[in-house]
């Protein structure tokens, strides 16, 4: 049976110290600085402050988000989803222009037989596009303004201190986890949250320790990132996000976000390689939307993505956030950050720091992202099935185009489509859309149409074009 | 402008918000200055407030199905974000503590009310 990095430290505690509430002193390690840490920090110091509670945090981030390039890279395409934009907001946290590089209106997807401009529903930039870190190498002389340097910004002026440190090691000193960093420094804490993401050292030294961590499910992804001018690829990509639905075997799926003077490229794929991005990057459709032979790539990468979940993200004085612990399915995973953040923080301020309390208030958020990635799969398996057969690609692009182009009309495919790609709504919640008789008739109809020779149609298509 | 911003622009006078009618969305100011004005039949127009990025208003359609109690313009050019009615009480449902930065501005105008009714209240006296 395995045994995690959490029960580990369940050991370190034993029965007589049952006190697991966080007190005035109480001190509160988060590795890793990017979102999820940012989050958990934020809210934590928040809540605390609401209930005249003094703690004390530390945020150990080694990397510093000022500098362009790896060394302040986080490895993300860099978009802020519409619900997220949006709880931001009513949180208080408005992201600053320098921050956003470029705000969303539309998403264009892109296929063999047509493309499809969707509109964002209320007409208003809802979605940013923005860099992680201080942008990609070249970009320094660019005015960037890094994300998660915002965040980071935000929980020092609530009273989080920044060890610019790596954790070289972790252990139990006085029923309590003990971080060991630098060059033989340590500290001791209350409550360790973990948020270093699935691309950092520390989730392979803590299973080094304790031989029993298990990561959760990774893929590769790739993102590139062209280098132009801000006015040319307004002038080329405009304010939309592009995304591609391309029968290429191993493709899942590919977006072009324009960042002010750079584009990113970020692509998913099975066994994704060389020659896969290669074969991307020369199709056609992608050539015509974005010829990347006329723009050099500055700065590229190989992420591992999360696609799956620990089975406990948390154990008594330990708890996972962000990509360390539970994401979403491809989409939003700075949503994800956001949401288990909160919820850890709001465990730990209100209720405790012990595994009994983390499942309790922590685990129902983890559940609910869980069960909607499983209808997820369903979605993006169901994508796959539709974006590999012409006559399937044909119908939905139909069914978009007629429902942009005829105001009034629900935009049952327009909605699905936009959802899809921004991952700004729950995966249940899309599958409930396709259940809708409205978008299964329109669905029928436009498949129906679809099977009709392309001559037929060439007039109509010219039409919504 | 190329670089990025988010919401909506509003060109120094536009109506955001007009009193008297329905809503179904709260906003928030992402940058410029936004003017709240209330009009009655005994004083007319009569400003209120001026709001500045990060705050919002209209939060009242979200709580409750009365018409819009202000207006709102822009004050100069003003960039403002939507917030869909709807997408909010869903993700207060789920996250109840989303509700506490809202009631703490809500809160906060009471408070604003009470004094400006009891410095009236003094100058009438």
């Amino acid at each position: 049976m395995h045994r995690s990095v959490a029960d580990s430290f369940s050991d370190f505690v034993e029965d007589e110290n049952k006190d697991f509430t966080l007190k005035d002193g109480s001190r509160i390690a988060v590795v890793g600085g990017g979102p999820a840490g940012s989050f958990f920090a934020y809210f934590l110091l928040k809540m605390a402050q609401a209930i005249d509670l003094d703690i004390g945090v530390d945020i150990f981030e080694p990397r510093s988000f000022k500098y362009c390039g790896p060394a302040g890279c986080n490895h993300c395409g860099g978009v802020v989803s519409e619900s997220l934009v949006q709880t931001l907001a009513a949180e208080g946290i408005v992201l600053p222009r320098g921050v956003v590089q470029r705000g969303v209106e539309s998403y264009v997807v892109h296929m063999d037989v047509g493309d499809v401009s969707i509109e964002s529903p209320v007409q208003e930039r809802r979605i940013a596009a923005l860099y992680r870190g201080n942008g990609p190498r070249e970009g320094c002389d660019a005015t960037l303004e890094s994300f998660d340097g915002y965040l980071q910004d935000m929980v020092v002026g609530l009273g989080a201190n920044i060890v610019p440190e790596l954790i070289t090691g972790a252990e139990t000193r006085d029923k309590r986890p003990f971080l060991k960093y630098g060059d033989g420094k340590g500290g001791q804490y209350d409550l360790v949250a973990m948020a270093a993401g699935v691309n950092s050292n520390i989730i392979n030294m803590l299973n080094d320790l304790t031989g029993d961590y298990q990561p959760p499910k990774t893929t590769r992804g790739y993102i590139c990132e062209f280098h132009s001018t801000p006015e040319e690829i307004l002038r080329i990509l405009g304010r939309a996000v592009h995304v591609f639905l391309l029968d290429i075997p191993r493709f899942e799926f590919a977006a072009i976000i324009p960042k002010g003077p750079f584009v990113t490229v970020v692509m998913v794929g099975d066994d994704l390689d060389q020659e896969l991005v290669h074969t991307f990057l020369n199709d056609p459709v992608v050539r015509r939307t974005f010829p990347t032979n006329e723009t050099p790539c500055v700065c590229s990468c190989s992420p591992l993505i999360n696609l799956g979940a620990r089975k406990r993200p948390y154990g008594d004085r330990v708890v996972m956030v962000g990509d360390s612990g539970i994401t979403r399915l491809y989409k939003d995973g700075i949503g994800a950050a956001f949401r288990t953040g909160k919820a850890a923080a709001t465990s730990a301020i209100f209720h405790g720091v012990s595994a009994k309390d983390f499942e309790k208030h922590y685990w129902p958020t983890c559940k609910r992202i869980v069960n909607d990635n499983r209808v997820g799969k369903v979605m993006f398996a169901t994508n796959t099935i539709m974006k590999n057969s012409r006559i399937t690609r044909k119908a939905m692009l139909r069914m978009a185009q007629k429902e942009q182009l005829k105001k009034g009309a629900r935009p049952h495919m327009s909605t699905l489509l936009w959802n899809m790609f921004t991952g700004s709504a729950p995966y249940v919640e899309m599958f409930r859309g396709t259940l809708r008789p409205g978008f299964i008739y329109n669905l029928l109809l436009s498949l129906g149409s679809a099977l009709v020779p392309d001559r037929q149609h060439t007039r109509t298509e010219k039409k919504v074009a | 402008m190329v670089g990025g911003a988010l919401g909506k622009v509003y060109a120094d006078g536009e109506e955001i918000i007009r009193q008297g009618e329905s809503g179904d969305a709260m906003y928030v100011v992402q940058g410029g200055r936004v003017e709240v004005l209330q009009n009655s039949a005994n004083v007319g127009e009569q400003h209120l407030a001026f709001l500045q990025a990060g705050d919002f208003f209209g939060e009242m359609a979200v709580f409750e199905k009365e018409v819009r109690s202000a207006t709102v313009r822009a004050n100069g050019e003003a960039r403002v974000l939507r917030i869909d009615k709807k997408a909010l009480l869903t993700r207060i449902r789920e996250d109840p503590l989303l509700a506490v930065n809202l009631l703490k501005t809500m809160s906060h105008r009471i408070r604003h009310l009470n004094e400006e009714i009891s410095r009236h209240g003094n100058t009438a006296l």
